[in-house]
């Protein structure tokens, strides 16, 4: 997981005009409105409130236990939520039934129906609404096309590939042209250089049929590549949320921070506070830390500073800058082939961070390497406060 | 904390190189000494098979095609030494008679009837019991369990004569019923008393398979179904009934097959008409004496129970091939 937003093309769904959220003229497609879910003590989700848009691909996204599966379980209509209401398409959904609601959920484990074949699996949603016979069969041949299954019609789900049982389960959601199509860690079966083709496979076939989708993981890699949006959960509440680049970039916390990709925090203190700048006096970072903007605070109140690995950069001469410059240890390198990391004990209060450098060249005249005395330096734009 | 695994896979990658192609094939000398063990092992079963359903089951089979005699055992023997000559005769006429005297016919068709009848029954009452007992929390799951398997614990024999105790005429349900003016019932001695008696001593062999089919079931396969719009008697019928179906048919051949042989419970809560094939074998072989004919019946049961389960094995067997799935 090296940075996705920078080593990975971003195939999330791009959003021809204006988005939508930032759109305030525009209808959410799907309303979740203070919505509360309590098992006996435990509350799962803590007071969610969410608008998606139509034609979104958003991602729920958290670790274990941070309520996004149950928030995801409440659309799908297995969870009643214990206050609040989640509207779809302008529709209060309090009470309506999963068999009722016009939405579809690709389950985790697929839960593909063991007995059927691949063309029953994918029918069965369409004869339950007593669709007729004729159009069953041409859509779900339909279905079959989108997902490259074709040829394996008449086969049993025992009899499949992974990957192929992944796209069996997408048809069947995608088959009744759902409002609404939920995908649970929909990837979290497939080793990792399916799961790759895989996502943009599913962001491609998502821009085609058009429907809204919303996803639940745990793999923010997943989430960056895939999702127009994402809200980082934690502890049932959202965190942040925004575009993959708006979180990874400008995050609000120190949670998002270290959850998307990887970040180097410095603790310190508010030292100047200036409209058009401020300092932050930091001993873990061994030097002051320059910021080009200012913030609301009180001087000598604790802050934290995030710097990305890769927005930093090592040399072994003294750099020309005078500000944000720090001295350091090479302890460790990973070569990663395009990039490689390098972990710097800092000098003075020892923290160690981590710095990623593109390998440019093939030879370089200054080779960084183990216990090398190394400057490390970042421009000031680069560096994000953050107060919790 | 992400870099940390990533700087550690190259290790690995490196690792599994080390160990390819050219690493030595792992030596495992245990496997010779496995070979005499596992023919041990497997030997054992087999030994008991040949030696309580193989060879008694030889014996009973040549004593079908021998001739009564006054003697001790009460048969002639299958192979004579006679005037230089050795005589081996296999009598076919105990499996002629079988089909001559309508007695037979009629009882073994009676036995797979009240077989049919009770495996039905069974059916009917276990698939709620072991389906209510697969959803129930997983702590009370144990208990009910135990609740199933506890009347094993007094004898067959002992709960069958306590029925008689019920529904005899000046029985407890008759006596139950005084109280509202109603009955008295003839149940006792009638084929409902031996429907009753069976369905309630065999019911046990249903709800078992059954509740192991059921509770090994993924929920989320009724979720998937209900999602898709399925109500819930519906997803009852087009997933959680064909995905326990194997589980139906194990109840019903352990209830089946042990009913058509049923002795004890028609004999004791039976009448008259209740002619089963084991009372059938039973009076042959005790009160005429007629061990070869008595043989014959009980031939002819093994024939007309294993053969079409054979069958239906073999079919079944053909489908899980071709499904890929042995």
């Amino acid at each position: 997981m090296q940075m996705p937003a920078q080593t990975q093309p971003a195939a999330a769904a791009k959003p021809n005009k204006v988005a939508a959220w930032r759109d305030p003229d525009a209808v959410p497609y799907v309303r979740i409105d203070g919505v509360t879910k309590r098992f006996g003590d435990f509350v799962a989700v803590d007071s969610v409130s969410l608008n998606i848009y139509r034609g979104e691909l958003f991602a729920l996204l958290g670790g274990s236990g941070s309520g996004k599966t149950t928030l995801l379980r409440m659309l799908a209509g297995f969870e009643q939520p214990s206050e609040g209401r989640i509207y779809i398409d302008g529709v209060d959904m309090s009470g309506v039934p999963p068999y009722d609601r016009p939405v579809n959920m690709m389950f985790q484990s697929y839960a593909l129906f063991p007995h059927m074949t691949v063309e029953q699996n994918i029918a069965f949603g369409l004869k339950q609404d007593r669709v007729p016979k004729g159009e069953i069969a041409t859509r779900v041949e339909e279905a079959l096309a989108l997902v490259q299954l074709r040829p394996f019609a008449k086969r049993k789900p025992h009899q499949l590939s992974g990957g192929q049982r992944q796209r069996v389960a997408l048809a069947r959601s995608l088959v009744k042209r759902p409002k609404l199509l939920l995908l649970d860690e929909p990837l979290g079966a497939l080793d990792k250089k399916l799961r790759e083709e895989t996502q943009f496979e599913l962001v491609n076939i998502q821009e085609k049929v058009g429907i809204t989708f919303v996803m639940v993981t745990h793999d923010q890699e997943e989430a960056m590549t895939m999702a127009s949006r994402i809200a980082v959960m934690n502890h049932g509440r959202i965190a942040q949320l925004g575009t993959p680049s708006e979180i990874y970039e400008f995050p609000n916390s120190r949670f998002s921070a270290e959850f998307i990709g990887s970040v180097n925090l410095f603790a310190g203190r508010l030292a100047v506070d200036e409209p058009d700048h401020c300092v932050i006096a930091s001993e873990e970072a061994g030097c002051d830390i320059h910021i080009e903007h200012g913030v609301t605070g009180t001087v000598g109140q604790p802050l934290w500073v995030a710097l990305r690995p890769e927005k930093m950069v090592l040399s072994k001469r003294r750099p020309d800058a005078a500000r944000n410059l720090t001295r350091g240890r090479v302890v460790e390198i990973g070569y990663l082939g395009s990039l490689s990391i390098y972990h710097v004990v800092l000098d003075g209060s020892g923290k160690r961070i981590r710095i990623t450098m593109p390998n440019i060249s093939r030879h370089p005249d200054e080779d960084i390497t183990w216990e090398d005395e190394v400057w490390v330096t970042w421009e000031a734009g680069n560096a994000v406060v953050l107060n919790q | 904390m992400t870099a940390t695994r990533d700087l550690g896979e190259p290790a690995v990658e490196a690792e599994k190189n080390r160990a390819g192609p050219f690493a030595p094939p792992p030596r495992r000398p245990w496997r010779f000494a496995a070979g005499a063990g596992r023919r041990v092992v497997v030997g054992v079963p087999y030994l008991w098979l040949l030696a309580f359903f193989l060879l008694p089951f030889l014996i009973v089979l040549k004593i079908s095609f021998a001739e009564m005699a006054v003697a001790q055992p009460p048969f002639t023997p299958l192979v004579e030494w006679a005037e230089d000559s050795l005589n081996i005769s296999l009598r076919w006429s105990n499996y002629q008679y079988l089909f001559s005297d309508a007695l037979y016919v009629t009882a073994y068709g009676k036995s797979l009837w009240v077989a049919a009848v009770s495996t039905f029954f069974c059916l009917l009452i276990g698939y709620p019991m072991a389906y209510a007992i697969a959803r129930a929390d997983k702590a009370k799951r144990a208990p009910l369990l135990m609740l199933i398997i506890l009347p094993f614990w007094t004898s067959f024999l002992i709960r069958v004569y306590a029925w008689i105790g019920i529904l005899k005429d000046e029985g407890l349900l008759n006596q139950f019923l005084g109280l509202f003016g109603l009955g008295p019932l003839q149940i006792m001695n009638t084929d409902t008393a031996v429907y009753i008696g069976i369905v309630y001593s065999y019911l046990p062999f249903m709800i078992l398979p059954l509740y192991a089919t059921l509770e090994k079931m993924d929920l989320t396969l009724l979720e998937a179904a209900a999602d898709l719009g399925s109500r819930p008697f519906k997803s009852f019928l087009q997933i959680t009934l064909p995905l326990s179906l194997p589980g139906i048919i194990a109840g019903s051949m352990l209830v089946f097959i042990p009913v058509v042989g049923e002795f004890v419970i028609p004999d004791l809560l039976g009448g008259p008409d209740t002619l089963m094939i084991g009372r059938v074998l039973w009076s042959e072989f005790f009160s005429n004496r007629d061990w070869p004919v008595a043989s014959a019946v009980a031939v002819a049961l093994l024939l007309v129970l294993v053969i079409p389960i054979m069958i239906f094995q073999y079919y079944q067997g053909k489908q899980q091939e071709r499904e890929g799935r042995v």
